[in-house]
């Protein structure tokens, strides 16, 4: 048990990159490992943000005896970077199961993330206990109607976080409903073509693996909303592993966990927690920079690992 | 000698089988249980998925997947909160019925107890 501490504990001093950071450039999204070396000269108008998910903070299995811990790495890491996110988002997931104290222990700990604001989408592990009361106590506020969608501009590129985990239902997949689809569609419709559109959510947006759920159902009513624009980011969570797509003008991301992986879709009975050593899961747990360069596209998306 | 090794080996199997299915019948008290009242939860699924049980009967579910899981009635009758791993849940169930449920957190995890 010590030894396997200790490799972890170095592993974790080796650690160079368990955040995406997304980085827009002219509408396209772009990420990078969030390594040291990730210092850029920064052209006038561009900027950074990083995105977490997945802290589930309570975990204790096989592949994370220490959620915690692995969050703050985490942290570190974020605080380590050359250049200062401009804000951060969580893409939900924050607790394991709405483990009593975990909304507490996340909080805590995100309070020690050098940016200048953390915004917020649920996933099914912050609200399927108490459908969603906790949480939107919490983050509802300023949100479309205290409900926990809602939109922002940043230099002017358009950012959206859907909240697609409170009518999660059927086959467990997600769902954004009627009056959120009714909200986006307005929400973008005054908007240029030519705006960079950022959309966030917890479970992905296209149909990863609908078989374990891993899909929004009408997800495609939203794209259509978003099909127009020149440039679409959509970055979820909820699957605990890096998938990427393309589909015309809009680029599909999914980020690591910062507590567990999952495995890949198909290739076991289930999903859930991988069952493996804490030193392999380090190298498939981590974080998401993003970078906006004026002029570039598409955003930079970049994940790293803890390990 | 092989072959009397052999038949030792199938009796001693066939103890164990006695000795299971009186362990069975003890957990079913008082009246004698149809089958054990346990039910595994492992890898996203209920197992077995379908529980017949004699009335006065207290099933208890067990977590073994790392993932939270919970035993939520169909009807809003009975539920449990997240079951953590090796977290148990148990219910008695004092009227016969059919009773449906399923993981709040993974509705396509469902399951049944039915109640003679």
């Amino acid at each position: 048990m010590d030894r396997i501490d200790r490799r972890g504990f170095l592993q974790c001093m080796a650690w160079t990159g368990s955040a995406v950071v997304w980085s827009a450039a002219g509408g396209v999204l772009s990420s990078r490992l969030v390594a040291p070396a990730a210092a850029a000269d920064a052209p006038a108008g561009s900027f950074s943000f990083v995105q977490i998910s997945d802290t589930h903070v309570g975990f204790k299995g096989q592949a994370n005896s220490d959620a915690t811990a692995t969050l703050q790495q985490v942290i570190d890491r974020v605080n380590a970077l050359p250049t200062r996110p401009a804000f951060v988002l969580h893409t939900g997931d924050q607790t394991h199961g709405q483990k009593a104290g975990a909304f507490d222990t996340v909080a805590e700990l995100l309070k020690g993330v050098k940016t200048e604001r953390i915004f917020y989408v649920p996933g099914e592990h912050d609200v399927f206990l108490d459908g969603g009361k906790e949480y939107l106590s919490r983050y509802g506020q300023g949100t479309v109607g205290s409900r926990g969608w809602q939109s922002f501009d940043y230099k002017g590129t358009h950012f959206v976080g859907l909240v697609n985990v409170l009518k999660y239902k059927g086959e467990g997949m997600g769902s954004l409903g009627e009056e959120q689809l009714e909200w986006l569609e307005k929400d973008v419709g005054a908007l240029s073509g030519s705006t960079p559109i950022v959309v966030f959510s917890h479970v992905p947006l296209w149909a990863v693996y609908p078989q374990w759920g891993w899909t929004t159902e009408d997800a495609a009513r939203a794209l259509a909303y978003l099909r127009r624009f020149g440039s679409v980011t959509v970055l979820n969570g909820h699957i605990h592993q890096v998938v990427q797509k393309v589909e015309g003008n809009v680029a599909f991301h999914t980020a690591m966990s910062t507590a567990f992986p999952q495995p890949a879709p198909g290739s076991a009975p289930a999903p859930g927690p991988m069952k493996i050593p804490e030193a392999e899961a380090r190298r498939m747990i981590g974080v998401t920079e993003v970078a906006y360069v004026p002029g570039k596209h598409p955003l930079a998306v970049v994940d790293s690992t803890l390990a | 000698m092989k072959t009397s090794r052999t038949a030792w080996k199938r009796s001693r199997r066939a103890g164990l089988a006695v000795v299971v299915l009186a362990v069975g019948l003890l957990a079913g008290s008082p009246a004698p249980a149809a089958g054990p009242a346990t039910v595994g939860i492992k890898e996203f699924k209920f197992t077995p998925p379908m529980l017949t049980v004699p009335v006065g009967t207290t099933v208890t579910w067990t977590n073994r997947d790392e993932e939270p899981h919970t035993i939520t009635s169909a009807t809003g009758t009975f539920g449990s909160t997240g079951l953590s791993h090796e977290e148990t849940f148990t219910q008695k169930f004092m009227r016969p019925g059919t009773y449906a449920y399923f993981c709040a957190l993974h509705p396509h995890m469902k399951g049944t107890v039915i109640v003679r």
